[in-house]
């Protein structure tokens, strides 16, 4: 009999123990979220509004102007969406659909392989041999633009693309591409004009997780950007350097003091980030859990 | 025009748009495995950096990195796959359980520059541990924790239901089954989603911007309190800190770095194909 | 009836808001061969459920009722679940080797209840497969994987594995549902041999199986207990017109 209550213990044990592991996610969300207010709030406290939303950053004169920053991440990762969701919703639909399977054998490691190399040493890559090709093809005085950036960007939010889009084809149906060729379509036109809308809301999700992914990118954008704190407003502006908000806090942290103003714009960057990213990945939980609550597929 | 020249024409341009994907990885690849390898050699690996990294080898950068990713392994694989076996064996379907897939969503898509800044403001700061292996290795664990934890979750609701159901009906306690039968069964999936989580680890430069990485470190760390080198701050350095800094060398630091997460990721995917061969249901 | 081994009482169960039980009352005879026979979705597979508690793994039920063994209610709070389900042993449809050889499967329910004794573990493993009708088919291959058993055998070694602890009931919830005729018969043999030790509740596949193996039946319909007889007269001489109706298979 005691040593049924004794292990009874120990199961009581375990189990809280795996209780609490379970919920520490919650914790270490929070924990971060209270580690960068802690460290960025002072920052309201210490420079007007006025100052923050400037467009001048540059933290040795004082001026915190967070403006460029933001227009800068947005300008690179917009253009690498751009880039990368052609690319990726036509590799997924090639994929799924068209491909010869010696292709697919060859083509899902090459992702794989993708998705698996360091941000830095894409960087360093992007730095060593794509910004000369990019300043000798364009004409352009340095290489080290947003474009590259952006080019960069969309390499690495392409597997994470290519994947959810994949699983999106997926999801559709075979009755709907049998529908499809029974009225006389070609593969093509099925392809086109019923798989991928019925897979739509699929293509939106991978399309925000990879947006979400580019956000929060930094030693690639950081190591070819240029990182210029410039308001980039004039059109050539993509292929002039810029400077994401990432590659800021990455290169500048070092440089603060600790406690100082500066220390605190950083930290403050920092939240803005957290929110832009958990927004973003709000919104792509929240259209998964809702299309399967559904249950349908749109 | 013809709808099926067009279809040709469609399918032709897909194929080319998978090259432009393809061919640029392979250029990477290519063009670090070429000019890497003049510079790989037993010394390169081996022996400590000389003349201000210009010079010798990168070993404690190596052995900082392996560091590094097995202090993370040690806090994140038991935290990781505790909370996987709790969503995967334990948890209702009620807001605690979507709040916490909620954080775990979130925590996949943190910025790696913010994970620096936290573990700046909570490790080395707040608890004092200076930038450290110990901060380091926290931050990177935390990093690698959402990884580990779907990555093994996935892989314990994949055991039959009807393995639990067998146990509990002769008289098996929920965590006995999940002892004697679920874990084992779902061990190959769990060691893969690890795997992927360290070389990942492994290869993040800005966690450890701030919290451990030193450049000119000369001898290798004594303690977990100690900074150290590691191979992805190291390249970051030395191709944009150091001028005059061989190009070969620069090459060649990409090169291991690459080799040595390429490899793990090979080595994940041998044994989930391999395992999934050998299932007994 | 000497004292029943099981008592249901007034026993209504839902899930997900339907009814899946409706005031269930009978007694179930120790040492005997109870049948629970109907058409699909009569509520015989939840009854058996309830008597080893095993639809306490799923949310989102309601029980009322008591369901007495040994005059004992095994839903009164306080009650050891865990060694209720060594008392009340089950079979399950399909059979269900656990990842292991044939021996680890027999051994599984004394190992998870903590005996360490070799020479015991030994006994109870040929004890068990020889009472299930299984042992001179597998003595030769204990070490080797459950899965490279024949169906037949298969389940027969899960009848042998929950034999290993010596259960007062057994639960078989249509065992012979993916069988063969030969193994469905020797599985039907066997049962003659185990109600000597135990007493058995068995949801038939067919009612012939059912009239074959049957000291007493209960025939349900649609959640509720239509009748209750002792041997065989409920398929000879039905009361109920509905039972009538079934067991000459005008429905099912």
């Amino acid at each position: 009999m005691k040593k049924k209550r004794f292990s009874r213990w120990i199961e009581f044990l375990i189990e809280a123990l795996i209780r609490t592991l379970g919920f520490s996610t919650i914790g270490f969300v929070l924990l971060i979220f209270l580690f960068l207010l802690r460290e960025g709030v002072p920052l309201f406290f210490e420079v007007p509004l006025g100052n923050l939303f400037s467009t001048r950053w540059y933290p040795t004169f004082d001026l915190f102007g967070t403006l460029p920053l933001i227009l800068g991440s947005l300008l690179v990762t917009v253009t690498a969406i751009a880039i990368a969701l052609p690319l990726g919703v036509a590799t997924a639909v090639f994929v799924r659909e068209a491909a010869p399977s010696w292709a697919r054998e060859v083509l899902k490691p090459m992702i794989e392989v993708l998705a698996g190399i360091p941000s830095v040493v894409l960087g360093f890559f992007g730095m060593t041999l794509v910004a000369p090709f990019v300043r000798e093809t364009l004409g352009v005085p340095t290489g080290l633009t947003a474009f590259t950036g952006a080019l960069l960007l969309a390499y690495m939010a392409l597997p994470t693309i290519i994947s959810v889009a994949e699983d999106a084809l997926d999801a559709v149906p075979k009755s709907y591409r049998d529908a499809g060729l029974a009225m006389g379509a070609t593969q093509w036109q099925t392809i086109w004009r019923v798989v991928v809308p019925a897979a739509r809301s699929g293509i939106v999700t991978a399309v925000m997780l990879g947006l979400g992914r580019a956000i929060g990118e930094t030693m690639a954008v950081m190591m070819v950007t240029g990182n210029a704190a410039r308001m980039p407003v004039t059109l050539d502006s993509i292929f002039r350097p810029a400077r994401t908000m990432t590659a800021t806090v990455a290169a500048e942290m070092g440089e603060v003091a600790q406690g100082s103003v500066h220390y605190h714009a950083l930290f403050g960057i920092g939240i803005i980030l957290f929110l832009l990213t958990f927004a973003i990945n709000l919104a792509a939980a929240a259209t998964i859990f809702k299309k399967r609550r559904r249950g349908g597929l749109r | 025009m013809d709808r099926y020249l067009v279809q040709r024409i469609g399918f032709i341009l897909l194929g080319l748009v998978a090259l432009v994907v393809v061919v640029p990885i392979l250029i990477v690849v290519g063009a670090i495995v070429v000019r890497g390898a003049e510079a790989i050699s037993w010394e390169f690996l081996t022996a400590m950096p000389r003349d201000g990294m210009k010079a010798g080898g990168i070993f404690p950068a190596i052995v900082g990195t392996l560091v590094l990713t097995l202090g993370s392994a040690l806090v994140a694989i038991p935290v990781g796959v505790g909370g996987a076996i709790y969503l995967s064996e334990y948890a209702r379907d009620n807001w605690l359980t979507r709040a916490i897939r909620l954080a775990i969503i979130n925590l996949a898509g943190i910025p790696s520059v913010v994970y620096g800044l936290f573990g700046l403001g909570l490790f080395v700061l707040f608890l004092q541990f200076g930038t450290s292996i110990l901060a380091g290795s926290l931050t990177l664990a935390i990093m690698t924790l959402p990884i580990i934890i779907s990555a093994a979750e996935e892989a314990l609701r994949a055991v039959p239901v009807e393995f639990r159901t067998v146990i509990a009906s002769l008289g098996g306690t929920r965590w006995q089954g999940i002892r004697h039968v679920v874990l084992p069964q779902a061990l190959p999936g769990i060691i893969t989603g690890v795997i992927l989580g360290l070389l990942r680890a492994a290869g993040e430069t800005a966690p450890i911007l701030f919290t451990v990485a030193a450049f000119f470190l000369p001898r290798l760390p004594q303690t977990p309190l100690d900074q150290t080198m590691a191979l992805p701050y190291h390249l970051y350095v030395i191709s944009t800190q150091v001028p005059g800094m061989p190009l070969e060398i620069q090459y060649g630091t990409a090169l291991v770095l690459l080799a040595l997460v390429l490899s793990l990721n090979i080595v994940a995917t041998v044994i989930r194909s391999y395992f999934r061969r050998r299932r007994q249901w | 009836m000497a004292d029943p081994k099981i008592s249901i009482r007034d026993v209504n169960y839902a899930y997900d808001g339907k009814s899946a039980l409706r005031d269930v009352t009978f007694d179930v005879p120790a040492n005997s061969v109870t049948v629970v026979f109907g058409p699909a979705g009569g509520g015989k597979s939840t009854l058996l459920r309830l008597i080893n508690r095993l639809n306490d793994l799923v949310d989102g039920t309601h029980m009322s009722g008591q369901v007495l063994l040994d005059g004992q209610d095994i839903y009164a709070p306080g009650t050891d679940v865990t060694d209720l389900r060594r008392r009340v042993g089950m079979v399950f449809a399909l059979p269900l080797p656990l990842p292991g050889t044939v021996r680890e499967n027999v051994i599984y329910g004394p190992t998870l209840a903590g005996v360490r004794d070799r020479a015991r573990l030994e006994e109870t493993l040929t004890r068990s497969l020889t009472r299930a009708a299984l042992w001179d088919e597998v003595k030769d291959r204990l070490d080797d994987p459950a899965g490279s058993l024949s169906g037949g055998q298969q389940q027969r070694l899960c009848i042998a594995r929950s034999l290993a602890l010596e259960p007062e009931v057994l639960l078989l919830d249509e065992p012979t549902s993916g069988l063969d005729p030969i193994s469905t018969s020797k599985v039907e043999a066997s049962l003659y041999e185990l109600k000597r030790d135990c007493t058995i509740i068995i949801v038939p596949h067919s009612v012939q199986q059912a009239a074959r193996v049957a000291d007493c039946a209960a025939f349900f319909l649609m959640a509720a207990l239509i009748e209750f007889r002792p041997g065989t007269e409920i398929f000879t001489t039905p009361q109920n017109e509905q039972t009538d109706d079934y067991v000459t298979g005008r429905f099912g």
